[in-house]
């Protein structure tokens, strides 16, 4: 276990050191930064002063090396925008995505798999149905509908949800929904097939075999080996929660981190874009590796790859 | 003698298909003392291990099971709730299956799943489960036993993986233990010391068992009764010495005739078989469900076949009494 560990940790860190030279790069891929800096009526003489000022004139490995111990140290330079360092801006937006991030898959989790469950311990019966139905509605709505939907019922009509803003745990209830809702048919379709494939286990009629209650067979025996691929789908939701619920965050106005990449993006804040894409990316890479670990001790032949 | 530990009488297993209902057992009845070995043979489909199987109470749902009689110790099991059900299965009754490489969870230990059929049925703690585990495992001679108790399933061979299963069904000290073509799945060589070591703990342990098989040779060496089983009935039953020595029915003298016997069977010579195919069991069946295959058959067998006995508890299903060319 300690070798397989230590394995993908290595792996962990090599995809790091490629996602953020790949997303420095982004720098001079968007074309020449100090023009974007110094605007469109920008003479060529205040152009180079702002290369010159922004070091863009140095070989581009030194200045990679000079953003990444900047980076490692936390400082991901100046937001162009918001004249401001980019660890300050991003530090207050980041808290309000991972909070959205953690109780949306959260949501997803805790409806999917128990429904899963349940589907696959009587298939085609009215919890199978209904779980089917659940599940085809969240991947047929899309989220901003759901969103303007939930904001006008429980909002407009009832008012008992505020529909906008992050300042109380309340204003997190509908983005949750929205966000953990998305995730949460293909969360439940892999439970409920995971599930059906292990109960004709042989193992499965062993324990049964051993006098374990229904309960046992289900949650002891049968789940264990059957939410391994879960793990992992869960964690790429996660990820994709975390760097992508723009959607969600525009619709009930909470300033998140994903909010901010789609308006730094347009206002072409490359140290802002560029230090949210390595984030976005290391949360991918943090809990692809955290789901081997999980995956490795559900099931034991893991640990030997 | 003392009470059967087990008594079947008329039991049958329907199961609704598409097609019509297969009859899959079609009213068996035998029955078994403490310290006896039962071995049912008949080939692939007969319903071996759908019989086994209802003895547990491990059917699936839809399959329909009845029987006059389905006494387990005194114990009617078909009027047992799951639950009371639940607490005879590994703990009086238990059963070892055919795929020891797949019957093993593979998330848990050896020593998690030894420890569990205890735990399951008795009060006691963690350590002392693990003595429990370890000392079967010594019986079921696996050496560093206590060392083993760490592995998973993938760790260990199929011969090893079985002895596992069998220290598990022992964990409680069952009254009965029910073994489902327990080497079917194993190398030649290992069949031989896995039987050996089950009817060795049979006696030890005084316990009655059933062993399904195949195998005719099997048979030979450690039951003390057969049952013969074709398309779901019994064909024929006896002591062990009665089917060897004087077997009725022509489906049993087949089978008797696919084995070879050492010192009469020459290498290289041709075993005999038996030629044709099973019945479908879907649907109603008149007369006797071998007639199609049997070498003696008549126009009367397509009606009612008798039922004849011989001495206390041999008993076949045939209108013949003698076997044309039998020594009787
Ligand atoms: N789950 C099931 N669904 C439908 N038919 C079944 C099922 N299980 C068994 N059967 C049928 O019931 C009959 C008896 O099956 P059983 O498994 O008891 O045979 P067996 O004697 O154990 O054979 P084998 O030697 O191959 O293990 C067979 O014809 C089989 O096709
Ligand atoms: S009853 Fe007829 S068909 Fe059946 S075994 Fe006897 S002789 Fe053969
Ligand atoms: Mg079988």
């Amino acid at each position: 276990m300690l070798m397989f560990t230590l394995k993908r940790l290595g792996l962990a860190i090599l995809v790091t050191f490629t996602v953020s030279l790949l997303s420095f790069s982004l720098l001079f891929m968007a074309g020449d930064p100090a023009s974007a800096i110094a605007g469109e009526n920008a003479t060529a003489t205040d152009i180079e002063a702002i290369r010159a000022l922004y070091g863009f004139d140095r070989p581009f490995l030194v200045q990679y090396a000079d953003w990444l111990f900047g980076a490692l140290s936390g400082d991901f330079g100046q937001s162009y925008y918001f004249k401001m360092p980019v660890s300050t801006l991003i530090a207050e937006r980041l808290s309000t995505t991972m909070l959205l991030g953690v109780c949306g898959i959260s949501f997803a989790l805790l409806t999917a798999i128990p429904l899963g469950v349940a589907a696959a311990m009587r298939p085609n019966s009215l919890i199978d149905r209904t779980a089917l139905f659940l599940s085809v509605m969240g991947q047929a709505m899309p989220s901003f509908w759901f969103g303007l939907v939930l904001i006008v019922v429980f909002s407009i009509q009832l008012g008992w949800l505020p529909p906008s803003g992050s300042s109380t745990w309340r204003h997190f209830i509908m983005p949750t929904v929205v966000l953990g809702y998305y995730a949460m048919p293909a969360i439940m379709r892999l439970t409920r097939a995971g599930m059906l494939e292990v109960l004709n286990a042989d193992y499965i009629r062993t324990a049964r075999a051993k006098g374990a209650s229904e309960t046992r067979v289900m949650f002891k025996h049968a789940l264990r080996n059957a939410v391994v691929p879960v793990v992992s789908l869960a964690a790429v939701q996660m990820g994709f929660m975390l760097g992508g619920s723009i959607v969600v965050e525009s619709i009930f106005a909470l300033h998140g981190a994903g909010y901010l990449a789609w308006e730094s993006i347009g206002r072409n804040d490359l140290p802002t874009v560029q230090a949210l894409i390595l984030i976005f990316s290391l949360f991918y890479i943090v809990f692809t590796f955290l789901s081997d670990l999980v995956n490795a001790w559900l099931d034991p032949r893991i640990r030997v790859g | 003698m003392s009470e059967p530990v087990l008594r079947v009488e008329n039991l049958t297993i329907d199961i609704p298909m598409a097609q019509g209902t297969l009859h899959a057992v079609r009213g068996i009845d035998f029955e078994l003392k403490r310290g006896e070995t039962l071995c049912i043979v008949g080939e692939s489909g007969s319903g071996k291990s759908l019989t086994s199987l209802a003895i547990m109470g491990l059917l699936s749902k839809k399959m329909r099971c009845n029987a006059a009689r389905l006494d387990f110790s005194g114990i009617d099991l078909r009027k047992q709730s799951p639950r009371a059900m639940r607490a005879l299965r590994g703990d009086r009754m238990a059963m070892i299956f055919q795929e020891p490489m797949t019957s093993l969870n593979p998330a848990y230990t050896i020593g998690d799943q030894l420890m569990e059929a205890l735990q399951l049925h008795r009060p006691v703690g963690r350590a002392e489960a693990r003595a429990r585990a370890i000392e079967l495992l010594g019986k079921v001679g696996i050496t560093a036993a206590e060392s083993r108790l760490s592995q998973y399933p993938h760790q260990l061979s199929g011969g090893l993986r079985q002895r596992v299963m069998i220290a598990m069904a022992l964990m409680c000290e069952p009254e009965l233990i029910i073994a489902d073509e327990p080497t079917t799945a194993l190398d030649v060589t290992i069949q031989a010391q896995i039987l050996r070591l089950l009817a060795d703990l049979q006696r030890e342990m005084n316990m009655a068992m059933i062993l399904v098989t195949h195998d005719l040779g099997v048979v030979a060496r450690i039951a003390d009764k057969v049952v013969v089983m074709y398309a779901g009935e019994v064909v024929e039953k006896g002591s062990a010495r009665e089917i060897f020595e004087t077997p009725r029915h022509p489906y049993t003298r087949g089978l008797l005739r696919c084995i070879p016997v050492p010192g009469k069977t020459r290498p290289g010579e041709h075993l005999g078989s038996i030629p044709g195919i099973v019945p479908s069991l879907i649907g109603h069946m008149d007369g006797c469900a071998f007639r199609s295959r049997c070498d003696v058959a008549e126009v009367a067998c397509a009606s009612d076949v008798p039922v004849r006995r011989t001495g206390e508890d041999h008993m076949y299903r045939c209108i013949h009494e003698v076997q044309p060319g039998a020594p009787s």
